[in-house]
C-alpha cells in the first residue's frame, strides 16, 4: 500500500516534469540556439550545440539602421520607468478615492471605471492617434507615457481598490484623530500599507510596457527612439523572411532576461496580482 | 445665490475625493469618452488621415463596405453619392478571428484546468512546477517569442526536425501553409495558459476537502468527484476566465503581425481582425473605415460577453450544496 502511494507520487512527478519540459523546450532551444553558428541553427534541433559562439550576440547587437541594441534597451528601460511612475501615482490616487473616501457619485464613477476595464482599446485608437498627431507627439514617447499618468490602465485601479478595501479602518481613524488630513492618510498610512499591491502594479506595468508592441509600432517612427520590442521586429522582413536568424534569437534571448529576473525575484506578487484581478495573458 | 448653495456644498463636501480622482477623470474624458464618441462619428465618414480636409459623410457606407459581400454587393453608392467598393477581406478577417477565439479559448481553459487540478495535490515542489508552467505566459506576448514561433514551424524548423525523428517526412511549412497557419497561432495561445491556471488553482484551494472525503466515502471515483464537485464549485471561476480570455483573444494582434510579416499571411489565413483594422487605418490611412471596424468589434465582443453572462445561469452555480 505504502509502495503504491510512493509509486503514484513518483509517476505524477514524472508526468508533471515531462509536460513542463515539453512546454519550455522552445524557450530553452531559443537560448541554446542563440549560441550556435548561424548556419547550424537550421540543421540542428538538438539542445547541445556542437560549436559554441557568441558571434550572434555581436552581429545582433549592431541593431538596425545604425542604432545598436544599447540604445534600444536604454529606450525600453526609460519608457518602463516613466510608465511605472505614472501608474503608481495616478492609479493609487484613483484607488484611494474609490476604496477609502465617501463622496457623491462614487458608485457611478466606479461603475464607469469597471466598464472601461472591459472596453477593447480599438474604439479609442483612431481619435487618440489623430489627437496625439495634432499635438505633434507622434514619434515621441508621450503618447505612451502620458496616458499612464491619467490612470488609463483600469486594471491597476481595480487591483489597488481591491487591496485598499481590505485594509483595517482603525489605522486610518487613529491617524485622523491625531490630526492627519485625507492627503496625509493617503501618503502616510494607505500607500505604505498598500505596498504589496503597488509592487504588483509596478511589476506588471514593467512587463506590459516592455512587451508592448502595438503602441510602439504606432507611435515610434525613428530608429533611434525604438524600444527593444519594436527593434526585434526589424529582424523580420516585410514578407516575413528573416536574414539574420542567429542575431534575432540572440537579441530575443536578451530581451526576455528582465522578465525572467523579475519573475523569479517577485514570484508571490505575480500570483497575488493574477488571482485577485485575473490579469490577462 | 440660492441656486449656487447646493453646488458650493457639493464642492465643500467632495472636493478632496475628486482631487484624488482628477487624473483618472481627465484620462477618462479625454482619452476614453471623447475618443469613443469621435470614432463613432468618424465611422460614418470617409476620413482619410493624409487628407482630412476632404472628409465627407457617407452614412452607413463603411458598414456596408464590411458586410456588403454577404448580400452579393461588390460596388455601391452611398447616400451622399460616393461610389464605394466592398472590402473583400473583411469577412475573411472576421472568420479567421472567430475560429481563433472559438478554438483557442476553450482549449486553453481545458488545459489550464487540467494542469491546475494536477498541481492542486499535496506534492512537493508545486510552487516550482507552477513557475515553470507559467514561463510561456510570462514571455509569450513578446516579440521574441513570435519571432521564435516562426522559426519553430517553418519547413526546416524545429517541429519538423522533431517529427522527422519519428519518421515523418515531407512535412509542410506550418507557418506559410494557409491550411495550418492559423493553428500555429492557436497553439501559441494555448501554450500561454499560465494566468488561467493560476486563477483556477486559487479557485480549487477554496473547495473544502470534506466534500471530496464525503464523496469517496459514498464510493465516488475521481472522475465522478471531478464532475460532481470540482466543476460545479469552480463554475464561477470558469465563467470569469472564459470572459477574460475571450475578450483578450478577439484583440490578438502582435503574434499574427510578426508571423505574417506585417500582413495577413498567405491567402490572408492569419488576417486577424485587429491586424486588418491596423492595415486599413495605418497602411491605407482609411481611418473612418478603421473606426467603423473598431465599433463593430466592440459590439461583437459586447454581444458575446452578454450571451455568455446570460447562459451562465444555466451552468454556473454560486450556492454550495444545492
Amino acid at each position: 500500500m505504502k509502495i503504491n502511494i510512493a509509486l503514484r507520487h513518483t509517476l505524477t512527478h514524472v508526468f508533471i516534469i515531462s509536460l513542463g519540459l515539453l512546454m519550455i523546450y522552445p524557450i530553452v532551444w531559443m537560448i541554446v540556439s542563440s549560441f550556435k553558428p548561424n548556419n547550424m541553427i537550421f540543421s540542428d534541433p538538438g539542445l547541445i550545440p556542437k560549436t559554441v559562439t557568441i558571434e550572434n550576440y555581436i552581429s545582433g547587437w549592431k541593431g538596425y539602421a545604425g542604432t545598436s541594441f544599447e540604445i534600444f534597451f536604454a529606450n525600453s528601460l526609460f519608457m518602463c520607468i516613466a510608465a511605472i511612475i505614472g501608474n503608481l501615482i495616478s492609479c493609487s490616487m484613483a484607488a484611494y478615492a474609490f476604496a477609502r473616501l465617501k463622496f457623491a457619485g462614487r458608485a457611478f464613477w466606479f461603475g464607469v471605471m469597471m466598464i472601461t476595464l472591459m472596453l477593447p482599446g480599438h474604439v479609442t485608437l483612431v481619435p487618440r492617434y489623430i489627437m496625439f498627431n495634432t499635438f505633434g507627439w507622434v514619434g515621441t514617447y508621450l503618447p505612451i507615457i502620458v496616458p499612464k499618468f491619467l490612470a488609463t490602465d483600469a486594471f491597476f485601479v481595480f487591483l489597488l481598490v481591491q487591496f485598499m478595501r481590505g485594509l483595517p479602518k482603525e489605522v486610518e481613524e487613529a491617524a485622523i484623530i491625531d490630526g492627519c488630513g485625507k492627503v496625509g492618510v493617503y501618503l502616510r498610512i494607505i500607500l505604505p500599507l498598500a505596498s504589496p499591491a503597488l509592487v504588483t502594479t509596478a511589476l506588471f506595468t514593467f512587463l506590459w510596457t516592455w512587451d508592448d508592441f502595438f503602441n510602439h509600432l504606432l507611435y515610434l517612427t525613428r530608429p533611434d527612439t525604438f524600444t527593444v520590442s519594436r527593434a526585434l521586429r526589424t529582424f523580420v522582413g516585410d514578407a516575413g523572411a528573416v536574414s539574420n536568424w542567429g542575431g534575432a534569437l540572440a537579441m530575443s534571448t536578451l530581451s526576455v532576461i528582465p522578465a525572467f529576473i523579475l519573475f523569479f525575484a517577485l514570484q508571490k506578487y505575480f500570483v497575488q496580482g493574477i488571482s485577485t484581478t485575473g490579469i490577462k495573458g | 445665490m440660492r441656486i449656487m448653495t447646493p453646488i458650493i456644498q457639493f464642492f465643500r463636501r467632495n472636493w478632496v475625493a475628486y482631487l484624488f480622482l482628477a487624473p483618472w477623470l481627465v484620462g477618462f474624458f479625454i482619452l476614453t469618452l471623447y475618443p469613443m464618441i469621435y470614432s463613432l462619428v468618424l465611422s460614418f465618414t470617409d476620413y482619410d488621415f493624409t487628407n482630412p480636409a476632404s472628409t465627407q459623410w457617407i452614412g452607413i457606407g463603411n458598414y456596408v463596405k464590411m458586410f456588403g459581400s454577404m448580400f452579393g454587393l461588390s460596388e455601391f453608392t452611398t447616400v451622399t453619392g460616393e461610389v464605394m467598393h466592398v472590402d473583400p477581406y473583411y469577412l475573411k478577417s472576421l472568420s479567421v478571428t472567430l475560429s481563433y477565439v472559438l478554438v483557442s479559448v476553450p482549449l486553453k481553459l481545458i488545459f489550464a484546468l487540467g494542469v491546475a487540478v494536477l498541481l492542486n495535490q499535496k506534492l512537493r515542489w508545486v510552487p516550482f512546477y507552477r513557475a515553470v508552467y507559467y514561463i510561456p505566459t510570462l514571455l509569450g506576448g513578446s516579440i521574441a517569442i513570435a519571432v521564435l514561433w516562426r522559426k519553430l514551424f517553418e519547413k526546416e524548423g524545429l517541429i519538423n526536425g522533431f517529427l522527422a525523428v519519428f519518421g515523418f517526412t515531407d512535412l509542410p511549412s506550418w507557418i506559410t501553409d494557409p491550411r495550418y497557419a492559423i493553428w500555429t497561432l492557436v497553439l501559441l495561445s494555448v501554450w500561454q495558459f499560465g494566468s488561467s491556471m493560476i486563477i483556477f488553482l486559487a479557485g480549487l484551494k477554496q473547495i473544502p476537502q470534506e466534500y471530496y472525503d464525503a464523496a469517496s466515502v459514498d464510493g465516488a471515483n475521481k472522475f465522478q468527484q471531478f464532475y460532481a464537485i470540482t466543476i460545479p464549485l469552480l463554475s464561477p471561476v470558469i465563467l470569469f476566465n472564459l470572459i477574460i480570455q475571450m475578450i483578450g483573444a478577439f484583440q490578438a494582434f502582435t503574434q499574427a503581425y510578426i508571423i505574417g510579416g506585417g500582413r495577413g499571411g498567405v491567402l490572408n489565413s492569419t488576417l486577424f481582425y485587429t491586424l486588418h483594422l491596423y492595415i486599413q487605418g495605418w497602411t491605407y490611412h482609411e481611418m473612418g473605415y478603421a473606426s467603423a471596424m473598431a465599433w463593430v468589434l466592440l459590439l461583437i465582443i459586447g454581444g458575446l460577453t452578454a450571451i455568455v453572462f446570460r447562459s451562465s445561469s444555466l451552468w454556473v452555480s454560486y450556492g454550495v450544496g444545492e
